[in-house]
This record gives C-alpha cells, structure tokens and sequence, in this order.
C-alpha cells in the first residue's frame, strides 16, 4: 500500500490531486465524469462579496497548447454561494476551499468571515492574483505592501485553512510566497495565470474583450515548475503546485520541483475525468519507483542538487 | 447522463470545399440525444490545436448506436477534424447543452443558415414524428452553399433562398415568401448567423409566434465550468454549453 495521504496545515487530503479554482465550477459538474469524492480536495470558482457579471464575450482564445481567459470572476457572490451551493456540496466527502476574491481588503475580510461561518469549508485560497479584473485581484498579488495589508486583514478574521494564491506576474514570486508565510498562511498555491494576449490577425484586432487575459494549460508548466521550485526553498509552508498538469506525470514533476499537492485546472475542459486518472497514476508511480509515501518526493530535486 | 465515449468513424462526407458530415458509430450503447444537444470532440493528432471543438448532433440512430455531425471548416480544428479516415477512433463528450422545445401537431418553421442547418435536420424529424407540419428554409450565399436538401426533404417542406437567385428564392431567409404568409406558423426556430437569427427572431416577435435560436459562442469546458460561452441574456450572463445552446429569442440580450 501506497501512502498518498499529504497535509496541508492541519488538513489531512486523502491524495494530492485537487481541482483548480475557475476549472471545475462548484463540483457537480463534473458528477457525470469523476467521483467526487476520490479528489484531495475542491477549489471552487471564484467567490466575492458581491453579484459579479464578469467581463464580456470574447472571454477565451485559444492558443498553442493553452488557452487565455478573461472570464472576469463571474459569480453570484457570496451570500448565494452559502445559501444555494454550500448545501448541494457540503456533503462531498473531499476538502472543500473556497476561492476568495476582492476589489478592496473590506472585500476579501467580510467574504472571508462568511466562508468561514460555514461548518464544512475547512478552508479558502485568498486569490490576489486574478489578472482579469480592473479593481483588485492581481493589484494585490504584485505590490509587497498591498499583498501583506489583504493576508494580514484576512488572517485576523479567519481561522482556518488560509491558502494565498500567487501571481507569476511579478518580477521575484519568492518574495510574495515570503509575505504569506510571514503573515501566517497555511499553505500557498501557485501558480495562477501568466498575463498574455492573442490577436487575429484577419480582423486586426484582438481576441479577447478586455485584450488581456489570463494564459493556462501545458504552454506555462515550465515557468510554473520553476516558480514552486524557487518558493519551495524559500519557505517553510507547503506548496500547492499547478500550471498545465494534464496527467499524472506531470503532478510528480510539480511535487518534485517541490509541491506537496497540486491542482488540475485547464486538463479538465478537455477531459473531464483527468483527475481519477492522475490519482490513479500517482499510485502506480509509487508501485514501480518502490515509493511506500509519496510525501517522499516532494522537493526531491532540491534535496538532490 | 453525460458520457466521455469512443466512436468510430463509419464515413466522412465531403459535401463542398468548406463543409463535411461525419456519420460515427459506437460499439457500446450510446446516449439519449436530444435535437439541438451538441458534442465536444477530440481533435486527433493535430499539433495546433488544444481544446475540443463544440458541434451540434445532426442526426442520430440510438438503436445503430450511431450519430452525425454537421461540420464547417472555420479553422484548425475542424479543418484537421475533416481529416479523419473511415474506422479512425474519436472521442466525445456527450449529449451537451440543452434542447430545443417540441411541440405536437403545430405548423412549425425551421430556419437554417450556412453551418447553422447542423442542429435543425434531428429538429425535424422530431417534430415530423410528433405530427407538426414541418417548413424548412434553407438560406445559403449561393447554389453551392445549400447543402443537404434532399436529406430534408424527408422530414418536411423545403424551400430555399440565395443571395444571389443561383437557387431558389433571390435574397435572404426573411425575404421568401413562406415569411410574408402571416400567422400560418405557431413556433419558429432558428439556428445561423446572428443576423439571420436576429431578423428572424424580430419576425416571430412582430407576429407573436414563439421563437427560439440555437447559439454557437466559443467554448473551453462545454459543462458550465468555465464560464467562457456567455451570452448576454434578460436574467443576465448565461452558459451557453448549459443554459443553452437553445434560448428563447426574446431571452437573448443581442
């Protein structure tokens, strides 16, 4: 028997494949496809204190080997989340996280205080670094100060599970993966999506509405390796790793580089029961490589070098 | 329930330069598809491409395990999709969406434009089996965009217009003369390019004859996880991979 087991502050996932935030909706999505309940955990859309009818169509170009989206954190805010969702999803026996998002630190707090009334959210990715919003989001994730103002204010009100997603669109992440631990985050999660634009060159215009959007998918997981790998020697606090995981191989790479889980966001559009097989892979990674905990790999590379 | 399946390629049918219909066939059961349900299809092999690509169902045989799909070479994707050869496997993720509503022993009018004729042809013989008078008009550019016809033909009344009068009536959908016959139809529906749709949909409107319009936004998820394919809509930003991709005319935001 192999050991997937990973924690995550005091969370205990029954294995380290968790869905991405923005990739799998609330869950029931993906029911027709997965067991739920196998996954290490659920990052739900992303939520804020209020309605939010995101940006206008064109939100999504296809690019090599990936994809922009400018999805703009549609949403219909949180009080809808805790009375219409939490009830249908509670009861998946995986972790549930909240992604939690803002346009002022007011925002994130009180979103926050909600989430964390409700008794079987064990926890929330705070996400300063949504690229496609014109107040908020990504501001926090690439100003020092404003990064450890949000992860402060927010700690202050939440006790639980406290998870800070970075932005790569920074000069050194390191730094912002610092500012977490330093303001007492549990965990960080990176990385979110690398600014980018796609043009049409037919029309001479660009693809997306908002012309910028945020790039995911196998075309970032270099830079996305290289980020988990910087911050893993860095802090102390483990590491969520993502960034165009599109199988189980790829997960290993991520806990190698240093992660101590992942997350699988944009291998879900293309095929929807990706997860189960990347747990299952991680499985009979450990068989053939003798692995008896895959705890054991994590940061292997830097252990090695 | 939604499935991901294996289907083999039994044909694919060069219609025109631009157009091809890929009849599949499945060695396992397949689903229930409903008329104006749509499928996300793998694209094999194709080193540009990455996501799948969203096509209506054209037609289906449960009990042959078999489905069409109606496709317009518009890019990469479908241009290697039309590529397949005969026994070539491919993947989908299906019945998507949700479906156009049937009536019983109506007059009923379909409207099918360029690549938009794709999800009307399974309407039609619904709606025949369920004893609707069935009209069905077909606009294209010219002749040689009026593809499918005698297909047709076999679930209702077809009649046809051209931009130019190579075939059929000369002008655009809503200039034929079935369009100027007030109050003969008690539900409309409509699938093409937006402004056909739209000219359609104002049509019914003026007329009071329900309308509805299948819509085709670029998709990533095609199961409401994304929130990529909105259209704008009187209840605001809606899925159209879930909410649609049928909606009532008067729904849409255009």
């Amino acid at each position: 028997m192999v050991n997937l087991n990973v924690k995550i502050g005091d969370l205990v996932l029954q294995n380290p494949v968790m869905t991405a935030s923005g990739t799998y909706g609330y869950g029931p999505e993906f029911d027709d496809f997965v067991d739920n309940n196998k996954l290490g955990g659920i990052f739900v859309k992303g939520t804020t204190l209020e309605h939010r009818e995101g940006n206008n169509y064109p939100r999504m170009a296809e690019t090599p080997s990936g994809m922009l989206n400018a999805v703009g954190l549609q949403n219909k805010g949180v009080d809808y989340f805790c009375k219409e969702i939490y009830p249908v999803i509670r009861h998946y026996n995986t972790h549930i996280f909240v992604n939690v998002s803002g346009s002022k630190v007011d925002d994130y707090v009180k979103t926050a205080e909600r989430v964390g009334d409700l008794e079987d959210i064990p926890g929330i990715e705070l996400n300063i670094s949504c690229p496609n919003v014109k107040e908020g989001g990504m501001a926090f994730g690439t100003s020092c100060s404003a990064a450890s103002e949000v992860i402060k204010a927010v700690r202050k009100v939440y006790k639980k599970t406290l998870i800070v997603k970075l932005s790569p669109n920074v000069t050194d992440i390191t730094q912002f993966a610092q500012i977490a631990e330093n303001e007492g985050a549990e965990a960080i999660s990176l990385i979110n999506t690398l600014l980018g634009i796609a043009i049409d060159a037919k029309k001479q215009k660009p693809v997306l509405s908002t012309i910028t959007g945020g790039l995911s998918g196998p075309a970032i997981k270099p830079v996305a390796l290289r980020m988990v790998w910087q911050c893993a020697k860095t802090v102390k606090i483990p590491i969520i790793g993502m960034g165009g995981i599109m199988n189980a191989t790829d997960a290993i790479e991520f806990m190698l580089a240093g992660a101590t889980a992942v997350q699988v966001g944009t291998a879900n559009f293309i095929d929807p029961a990706v997860t189960m097989k990347i747990i299952d892979g991680l499985n009979s990674y450990c068989i053939e490589h003798n692995i008896k905990d895959i705890n054991d790999i994590v940061g292997l590379i830097i252990k090695k070098s | 329930m939604k499935q991901i399946q294996d289907f083999n390629v039994l044909k694919n049918r060069r219609l025109n330069a631009d157009h091809y219909i890929l009849e599949l066939q499945s060695k396992h059961p397949i689903e229930d598809v409903c008329p104006g349900q749509f499928v996300q299809i793998e694209i094999p092999d194709s080193k540009t491409t990455f996501l799948r690509r969203p096509l209506s169902v054209h037609f289906y045989d449960k009990s042959k395990n078999m489905l069409s799909l109606y496709v317009r070479i518009v890019g990469e994707g479908t241009k290697y999709l039309g590529m397949v050869n005969e026994n070539d496997t491919l993947n989908l993720v299906y019945p998507l969406g949700n479906k156009f509503t049937l009536v019983n022993k109506k007059k009923v009018l379909l409207v099918g434009g360029g690549s938009g004729i794709a999800p009307l042809l399974l309407l039609a013989s619904e709606l025949q089996k369920s004893g609707n008078e069935v009209v069905i008009l077909l606009g294209a550019r010219t002749a040689d965009g009026l593809l499918e016809i005698n297909t047709f033909e076999k679930y209702g009344k077809v009649v046809t217009t051209t931009n130019d009068g190579s075939a059929g009536v000369k002008g655009l959908v809503i200039d034929h003369p079935v369009m100027k016959d007030q109050n003969k139809f008690d539900f409309v529906y409509t699938c093409g390019p937006d402004v056909m749709m739209k000219a359609v949909g104002e049509w019914a409107k003026n007329l009071n004859i329900q309308c509805e319009v299948s819509l085709e936004n670029t998709m990533a998820c095609g199961i409401g996880a994304c929130l990529c394919c909105i259209q704008k809509t009187v209840r605001g930003n809606l899925c159209v991979c879930t909410d649609g991709p049928v909606f009532n005319f008067n729904d849409v935001v255009w």
